[in-house]
């Protein structure tokens, strides 16, 4: 008998092929589970399809689909892809990218299965994190990156056109150098409009005269009522001073540089700014589009969507990922952001549905709630990698990873086994690894401290040298003669141990004549 | 949602990046390039090919904190069976526990390795030379036609559809035979709608209306006679090929070292001859007191005993010639290597031999003394020069296309050879015949 059940739910595809029509399908499929189960709300997406090549030019380019041109990024995909065509190493299913709308490569010689996991991760579940999280809302702009990428490479290249290639590639070496270096960490106070500068003027009326009190007349007043502001502290004032963004700084201020010299450092710091965000939120991000593909791939595989095989094919793959291998495995090499980024969205699901007597106690406010994805989608938006492990990383979760706390002190002979996942120890490690994450850890702190213009011009420098680990002296010299020559004049840099103020070493350089700047 | 399919878009957007790193590396890539061609063989060293460079030539530097000292935090998973306080013994060569730090860049401290193509490969090694340009060129029966624009024709295939020529007959042959134009037509509608219904004029205008458009329907817009294709024509394109002798003294003498120096610079010759021409062909003559042609692995490696008598081979070579390689045809080059032995009543003959019927044919011969690696001379001291040398200094200065070096030592292979074929304004000698 030949009866054809109406609605029976055929699978979106079998086998390996998949053409246009099936990723259309598949992402229909994903597309409802995504915003209708799961309440995920992203930028609309554009999904293009690439070949080998693309990939390892797109590697090349920060994954960006436009970019100026430099040699390092040459060196890149020299790199790259010779360690493909050696087999060594396999090229990304997907490169998402945060802009709106939101782009995300698929590589042609992925099977149907990978491309429906692909959608699930990139499409759905980066572009959800990349539209909702504050650090991305705060400080990237989604609409307008594709555009300005487009004009930093039409201007660079006509730098190059108008005062050669050299003098420009040796500009972008050293904005290179100093790029971690030229980021904002903290939201600048932006000039207010006028509205709201009258809006506060009355605020600050009505609340002077609310406290109003007479007496306050009758108190007697030091004499001299200017405060006592020093020459050096009203310059540092004027500058902006301490300044931890060198880029921003040498913008504003360096003597030396030319108008379009400025613009090019503009450029890079800009870029840098972008990817800030990215930096502090890897394992959250990882993490989240991870959990989302798992949600997705395993309710379309309960639909009938998926055949048992795609099913395997993905679980396969999927294991791959979060595999996170022991310190004393081989394989280890630290920390996979998709591994604890997974197994955290997974514990909190779990806290929120069944919890068990320690996680009412330790996440009395999300136990046993019941609504994991609202839980998760909170998380999403309000947290970064430092906070969300300092938050939610679960006593029960520290013991399934097992995870250990070891102090190596140079000036100690052994290194010491500080905490464990024990009672004793759930806080200091939840404390230390947030740190790992914490950018503020991570990255070196160094500032610019002081310049005297009228002087010798000589720029000063700190390195806060935490926990008196010093800067990689070979690397840091290299970089000082960059920012000497940026800057023009003498540059010092001195490493301070922030515990006792005492510098533990120096570093000097001088600019280097008709490198950046006319002799 | 889109679906963008990119694959089709032109690749290689880092070509430029790619070159501008090479123009950047330059000097460390031509040292690689240089080194990377010791371990190949004669024929496929100008194969496309990995070159490693020191990974500190093209750092990126920036600001980061040094991986040893001072006090730091290790978080692992997969604790098994230590305690709080436990101590460990610090495992060799600082760093992590179990090598749990990579460096911040993920880039090791190993060589950066990476693949030239072919072209950039030679392009770099044989920068700023050049042939000596005297290459002959003949038609060869077969192989290589070009195919050259000649005129139009009335049969061809689509693709080569000449359409400005197609729509130009079009458009003489409408005007010749007065095929009315579409606007002559639409003024002459527009008359008619003008005019009332039982104007007289309008039954003749409708008339002359039916007759133009009769006139339309006959005479087609384009019509198959107007149809031109564009036309090629196969052309023999002139072939410059070249034969490159190997010409090796292999008597007792001449030690491994020699021969490897002999060696490398007949790989560079061929490389270059590579470059200039699409057929180079090699030929192998090793000599004792006797000559033979031979495939490259003997050559190089069989060994063999005998006396010494440099005149053999260039007879040989001259048989090689008159037999296979025409003079007309070919661009011969020669490059012999030797340690300067030979037996003294030979001179004349080889001197000879040499200026008569070998130079003659030759576009260009190098003569390549090899020494000893371990021949160190204090300076001032003025060592003999050899039998060959001798002779050959005699030919060499009549202004023939002739060059003689000594090498010793393997580094001193490319710079000779360098300054063999370097670019110079005034051709390097005349030409002969």
């Amino acid at each position: 008998m030949n009866y054809i059940n109406p609605n029976a739910v055929r699978p979106l595809f079998e086998g390996a092929d998949w053409e246009f029509s099936t990723v259309q399908r598949a992402y229909d499929a994903i597309e409802a589970i995504a915003l209708g189960e799961l309440g995920l709300d992203v930028y609309p997406n554009q999904i293009e399809v690439i070949g080998t090549e693309q990939m390892l030019d797109a590697y090349s380019s920060i994954g960006m689909p436009l970019f100026y041109k430099h040699w390092s990024f040459g060196k890149h995909f020299a790199r790259n892809e010779g360690l493909y065509r050696a087999g060594m190493q396999g090229l990304a299913y997907e490169i998402v990218i945060n802009s709106n709308p939101c782009i995300s490569y698929i590589m042609e010689e992925n099977t149907a299965t990978m491309q429906t996991l692909v959608i699930a991760h990139a499409a759905f579940g980066h572009n959800h994190f990349f539209k909702n999280n504050y650090l991305f809302k705060q400080w990237t702009d989604a609409d307008g990156i594709l555009d300005y990428l487009e004009f930093a490479k039409s201007y660079i290249s006509q730098c190059e056109e108008k005062y050669g290639e050299t003098a420009v590639e040796r500009l972008i070496d050293a904005a290179h150098a100093l790029m971690s270096h030229g980021v904002h960490r903290y939201p600048r106070r932006r000039p207010a409009d006028l509205r709201s500068e009258e809006l506060r003027a009355r605020e600050r009326r009505e609340h002077e005269e609310r406290v109003f009190n007479d007496l306050w007349r009758t108190v007697p007043q030091k004499d001299g009522g200017k405060p006592d502001n020093s020459a050096e502290e009203r310059r540092r004032a004027l500058l902006q001073l301490p300044q931890e963004n060198i880029l921003y700084l040498l913008e504003k201020i360096a003597p030396r540089l030319l108008p379009w010299q400025r613009e090019v450092l503009r450029i890079v710091r800009n870029i840098a700014q972008y990817f800030y965000p990215q930096s502090q939120t890897k394992m959250m991000n990882e993490g989240c589009a991870t959990y989302v593909h798992y949600r997705i791939m395993n309710r379309l595989h309960q639909k009938g969507l998926l055949t048992d095989g795609a099913m395997v094919e993905f679980l396969r793959s999927h294991t791959n990922v979060v595999f996170q291998p022991e310190f004393d495995d081989p394989r280890y090499s630290g920390i996979n952001p998709y591994a604890l980024g997974f197994a955290m969205m997974q514990d909190i699901e779990r806290i929120c549905t069944e919890p068990t007597a320690e996680d009412e106690q330790w996440f009395p406010a999300i136990a046993g709630s019941g609504e994991a994805m609202a839980v998760l989608r909170d998380c999403w938006a309000n947290y970064r990698d430092e906070s969300f492990i300092l938050q939610f990383l679960s006593p029960r979760l520290i013991r399934q990873l097992g995870l250990f706390h070891v102090l190596d002190d140079a000036n100690e002979s052994n290194l010491r086994v500080e905490a464990i996942h024990d009672e004793r120890g759930y806080r200091k490690i939840q404390r230390a690894l947030a740190r790992q994450y914490d950018i503020a850890w991570t990255l070196p702190d160094i500032q610019v401290m002081d310049v005297n213009l009228e002087t010798d011009r000589r720029l000063l420098l700190h390195h806060r040298a935490l926990n008196r680990v010093l800067l990689d002296e070979r690397d840091a010299r290299l970089v000082l003669q960059h920012l000497a020559d940026l800057w023009g004049y003498d540059v010092l840099m001195k490493e301070v141990d922030p515990a006792t103020d005492s510098v533990l070493k120096e570093h000097a350089a001088s600019p280097r004549p008709g490198i950046l700047q006319p002799i | 949602m889109h679906i963008v399919d990119r694959r089709l878009n032109p690749g290689g957007k880092s070509l430029a990046n790619r070159q501008r790193f090479m123009r950047r590396a330059k000097s460390l890539i031509r040292k690689a390039v240089h080194e990377s061609t010791t371990s190949r063989s004669i024929k496929d060293v100008d194969e496309a090919g990995e070159v490693s460079l020191p990974a500190q030539g093209v750092h990126e530097p920036s600001f980061r904190r040094n991986l040893t000292g001072g006090i730091r935090d290790h978080l692992l998973p997969g604790n098994k069976h230590y305690v709080e306080g436990d101590t460990i013994p610090r495992p060799p060569g600082g760093g992590g526990e179990g090598g749990s730090e990579g460096s911040p860049d993920g880039e090791g401290q190993d060589d950066f390795r990476f693949a030239l193509s072919r072209d950039e490969f030679v392009d770099l090694f044989l920068e700023d030379l050049e042939l000596p340009d005297l290459a002959k060129r003949r038609v060869v029966d077969t192989e290589s036609m070009s195919w050259e624009r000649a005129g139009y024709s009335v049969t061809g295939s689509p693709a080569n559809l000449a359409l400005m020529r197609t729509v130009r007959n079009g458009l003489a042959r409408r005007l010749a035979l007065r095929r009315p134009r579409a606007d002559e037509l639409v003024a002459l509608r527009e008359q008619i709608h003008a005019l009332e219904e039982d104007d007289p004029r309008r039954v003749e205008l409708e008339e002359e209306l039916d007759r133009k458009l009769r006139r339309v329907s006959v005479i087609p817009y384009i019509d198959p006679l107007d149809v031109r294709y564009r036309r090629y024509e196969a052309h023999p394109k002139p072939v410059a090929q070249a034969v490159m002798f190997c010409l090796m003294d292999v008597s007792g003498s001449m030690t491994e070292h020699m021969k490897d120096l002999a060696k490398r610079f007949y790989v560079l010759l061929y490389i270059f001859l590579r470059r200039k021409y699409k057929h180079v062909e090699v030929v192998f003559i090793r000599h004792t007191h006797q000559a033979s042609e031979v495939d490259e692995d003997t050559f190089f490696h069989s060994p063999e005993t005998g006396g010494t008598v440099v005149s053999t081979a260039l007879e040989e070579m001259q048989r090689v010639v008159s037999e296979r390689y025409s003079p007309d045809a070919w661009n011969i080059y020669a490059a012999q290597a030797s340690d300067g032995d030979n037996t003294a009543s030979d001179n004349e003959r080889t001197a000879d031999l040499l200026s008569n019927c070998i130079l003659p044919v030759c576009q260009y011969y190098a003569y390549l003394e090899v020494g000893r690696d371990s021949e160190h001379f204090p300076p001032g001291f003025i060592r003999r020069d050899s039998d060959l040398w001798q002779t050959y200094t005699d030919i060499c200065r009549t202004g023939v296309p002739m060059a003689m070096r000594k090498v010793s030592h393997r580094r001193d292979i490319y710079p000779v050879f360098r300054e063999l074929f370097a670019k110079r304004q005034a051709p390097v000698g005349a030409e002969p015949a």
